[in-house]
């Protein structure tokens, strides 16, 4: 079924059926592989994107919620000023480990400090609790978060 | 052109030759492998990235990391030596990881934390050799005496005629010269370094900040299609029965089809294959099926049977001793005091973020891999055997492995794929879901430990006995599930005994980040701790009293041989970093463990406050010894921090358990991973001893667990002797 998607201001023409969770069409559809998989079932906040600007677990939003609303990834937040800081700090605090839930985690951080341009520590839990790490960065993304939002040097 | 290098682990042999693009190329290769002096190595310069080095008519050097990288730091931190040596400037250095070919690279996996100590002296000497060949292209442009020529970062200089030469200007020359004698070669010294010892960041950041595709899960090939495979739940149980056509009635779906499957359980296991044209097809595809699987000789075990079997075993004389010294039983009859515990620990999961995939073409009779893999040569064995190949027929490819923690030693998944690309005749991912990551892992044995120590009337250990109810059959254990016989406090009492009783498993185990240690440091230490608190003495103290003499114990040059001095060490500096002694307020204690594994020694003292039924770690400290220099500071405290934080995780809530021969979790709803609002600071102290460096993936975990049980009683008086702490303090 062929179906229209916003994704980072390009509108794709997609054949998927509406079922399909928006992470499948990401990334098996639009080779937008930096959007990752990690449990299917909103546990991990790896496949984090958002949806009109809000965080949302891609692997449990299919097509059809998704309708004619805005997708951002982590191809496309640097196009975001406040993505592009978090990015920025991202990599001057240099987080990642494997680096494979960091896309998510840029995504939730990104959501917050947009909400929330000087977190405390409890919003930066609040927000951040979904996204899990493996090699447990948690320290470093704190770090990062509160120098994106320029309350620490990174 | 040939030389050769004397190394205390290996012999190198290093070889010149000109890169694709023009310049210097460096590749080294074992013995046996090597082909005849003056002979052309193939492939060296036709592919770009089948040596250690490359230098540009531009000066870009781009340097190969040839060791998988899984969240070690490894990418970044075996450059930087190379670096270092070459001497170039590191912002001048590109990184690429290489190829897989033990031809040219040698040992390529990532294990055990064995790449630091493997790769010090090979990989500085392949930078160093790479400065000679540039200083020789320098003298002989100007001809003049190599002793009068030194270098800066990226330039041959000469003082006295007052010229420079870069190295790019030079690199065409360079590969043009034999290379010399890494023995005539003298390595920096440590005080000159300008990269090792400093903080870099480690390579793959910005591209993984900006979601570039680097992982396994990330591949595509062309034509390629998507699979999916359900395993029996019972490991290595086959299908009994399955009507493939609902699967193949879902949109998307090319191919459904039943794998007989072996007996191995590190191998090729019977289920059912469902391939697509988009994984999530797929995954539909095999939510239609439904599968009545055979009854397998394993399908009753569990982990309640396994408990009462290591109580029943714990009841029993054991099977065997591991090892002795002096007479333990003499000992506990003249002790003024008796500490008997029992601790055990469960199953546990890697649980890597990225879950197991591979993507494979196979095409007439010949097989290309790629995959996030720890150890691919084993793979490539095994995939040769199950699908009756030649070895030099299968291609690998590494990706970046989103995590290992050792799960990607075994290659159950590269089989897998393989298999699955030959029955459909296309190119194809394999993916699993991560219940079937829960369900089908290579798992943390289980492990049950009576025991028994004796104090003096002073306090002091006079008698240690441990009996270990592990899994095997006879002499053998089952994998992972053995354990050394000079653990700590191995050495430092006067009668020792490591006793062990087995019962046989059916599930299939493996190497667990810092395997073994992961949980013997939990039983030991937090032990150690109940046996301090009978003797009425502080537990740094009662640990410095046990350490005793700086010295060795074991052999030297042996893994498992340990010096009290470096320990003793690493538990000073901690407790003076986390103010032990101080009072803290009701509810709040601190707690030490101390723990050897993997040439490392690390201490550490972790803040906990106990209240409502739950613990809450409020700061950890971590004071460690691998020698010097730190290659990579910067990648040294991440490892340090995500190992603490992953033994507090594990300790809080992980647990696999068995029931019907199958997993009972399956996602991590009922697998739970440590999240950020219940993650400390971890505070990292070096303690710089003078020792060659060594790895840092594993050393840090196995003190984390003990830290945490005993500052849950210093908190609360309530000893955890058993693993998750789950709703104990509750």
């Amino acid at each position: 079924m062929s179906t229209s998607l916003k994704v980072n201001g390009q509108v794709h023409t997609v054949d998927a059926e509406p079922d399909t969770p928006l992470l499948w069409v990401l990334r098996d559809v639009l080779g937008l592989v930096g959007t990752k998989y990690g449990c299917g079932v909103a546990q991990c906040g790896a496949c984090t994107v958002h949806i009109d600007g809000v965080a949302m677990r891609s692997c449990v939003t299919s097509l059809a919620r998704v309708g004619a609303k805005a997708v951002t990834t982590i191809e496309g937040i640097g196009a975001n000023p406040v993505g592009a800081k978090v990015q920025e700090a991202w990599k001057a605090v240099d987080v990642p480990q494997c680096g494979y839930c960091q896309a998510g985690q840029i995504m939730s951080a990104t959501a917050l400090l947009a909400a929330a341009p000087k977190p405390t520590d409890d919003e930066i839990d609040a927000a951040m609790n979904g996204n899990l790490c493996r090699c447990a960065t948690y320290i470093r993304i704190r770090k990062a978060i509160k120098a994106a939002s320029g309350q620490v040097e990174a | 052109m040939t030389a050769i290098l004397e190394n205390p682990s290996r012999r190198l042999f290093l070889k010149t030759g000109a890169a694709a693009g023009g310049g210097l190329l460096l590749s080294f290769s074992l013995p046996g492998l090597v082909r005849a002096q003056g002979e052309a190595p193939s492939g060296v310069g036709a592919n770009p990235f089948n040596a250690f080095v490359r230098i540009a008519p531009d000066g870009v050097v781009t340097i190969a990391a040839k060791r998988p990288e899984i969240g070690q730091g490894i990418k970044t931190s075996m450059p930087m030596l190379i670096a270092e040596e070459l001497d170039v400037d590191w912002s001048a250095v590109r990184i690429e990881q290489a190829p897989i070919d033990a031809k040219v690279f040698g040992e390529q996996s990532a294990g055990g934390s064995t790449s630091t100590p493997d790769d010090w002296e090979p990989m500085r000497q392949v930078g160093a050799v790479g400065r000679a060949l540039l200083i020789q292209a320098a003298a002989q442009r100007w001809n003049v005496p190599v002793a009068g020529l030194t270098t800066e970062p990226g330039f041959v200089v000469d003082k006295a005629g007052k010229r420079r030469a870069s190295y790019g200007e030079l690199a065409q020359a360079a590969a043009g010269l034999a290379a010399p004698d890494p023995k005539t070669l003298v390595l920096k010294d440590p005080k000159t370094y300008r990269i090792i010892g400093k903080s870099q960041p480690q390579s793959d950041t910005p591209a993984i900040v900006e979601g570039k595709p680097l992982y396994g899960i990330d591949v595509r090939v062309p034509g390629m299609l998507y699979a999916t495979f359900l395993k029996a739940p019972v490991f290595a149980a086959k299908v009994a029965k399955v009507d493939l056509a609902p699967a193949k009635a879902v949109k998307g779906v090319r191919h459904g089809f039943v794998v007989d499957g072996g007996t191995e359980l590190e191998g090729l296991l019977g289920g059912v294959v469902v391939v697509a044209d988009t994984w999530w097809a797929a995954r539909k595809g095999r939510n239609a099926l439904e599968v009545a699987w055979a009854d397998h000789p394993t399908s009753a075990q569990s982990s309640a049977g396994f408990i009462a079997k290591a109580a029943e075993l714990h009841g029993q004389p054991p099977h065997r001793n591991l090892k002795t010294v002096g007479d333990v039983e003499a000992a506990l009859k003249g002790a003024a005091k008796v500490v008997k515990a029992d601790y055990s620990y469960p199953f546990n999961a890697h649980a890597t973020l990225e879950p197991q995939n591979c993507t494979a073409s196979f095409k007439d009779g010949k097989v290309e891999i790629w995959v996030p893999a720890q150890n691919p040569e084993d793979g490539r064995e095994l995939v040769a055997k199950t699908l009756g190949i030649k070895p030099e027929d299968i291609t690998l490819h590494f990706t970046r492995s989103g995590g290992g923690f050792g799960r990607r030693l075994m290659n159950d998944f590269m089989v897998e794929a393989a298999w699955i690309s030959k029955t459909v005749g296309a190119p194809v991912k394999l993916l699993w879901t991560r219940e079937d990551d829960i369900q089908h892992d290579f798992y943390r044995p289980a492990g049950f430990h009576r025991l028994t120590a004796g104090l003096d009337a002073q306090g002091g250990l006079t008698a240690w006995r441990n009996h270990f109810v592990t899994f095997g059959e006879g002499q053998k254990f089952a994998r992972a599930a053995g354990m050394n016989a000079t653990q700590f406090p191995f050495g430092a009492v006067e009668n020792y005994a490591l006793d062990v009783s087995v019962m046989p498993l059916g599930v299939p185990t493996g190497w667990l980040r810092a395997p073994g240690n992961n949980a013997y440091g939990f039983v030991m230490q937090g032990f150690t701790d109940e046996v301090a608190h009978a003797a009425g003495a502080d537990p740094v103290e009662f640990r410095r009293k046990l350490l005793g003499a700086p010295r060795l114990i074991g052999e030297p040059g042996k893994g498992d041989s340990f010096h009290t001095g470096r320990m003793r060490a690493v538990l000073d500096r901690v407790a003076e970093a986390s103010g032990w002694g101080r009072k803290t307020p009701k509810g709040v204690g601190l707690g030490v463990a101390c723990h050897y594994s993997h040439r490392g020694y690390v201490a550490v003292v972790m803040e906990v406050a106990v209240a409502d039924g739950k613990v809450e770690v409020r700061k950890a400290w971590a004071a460690v010894d691998v020698g010097r220099p730190i290659v990579n500071p910067n990648g040294a405290e991440q490892q340090v921090q995500g190992s603490v934080l992953d033994g507090i995780g594990s300790s809080l809530g992980q647990a696999i358990t068995i029931e019907n021969g199958a997993v009972v979790q399956s996602n991590f709803g009922d697998f739970p991973m440590l999240r950020l609002a219940d993650a400390p600071d971890v505070e990292v102290h070096f303690v710089t001893s003078d020792n060659p460096p060594t790895g840092l993936g594993e050393p840090a975990l196995p003190p984390s667990p003990a830290a945490l049980v005993n500052a849950i009683f210093a908190a609360s008086g309530k000893r955890i002797r058993t693993l998750p702490i789950g709703d104990q303090l509750a």
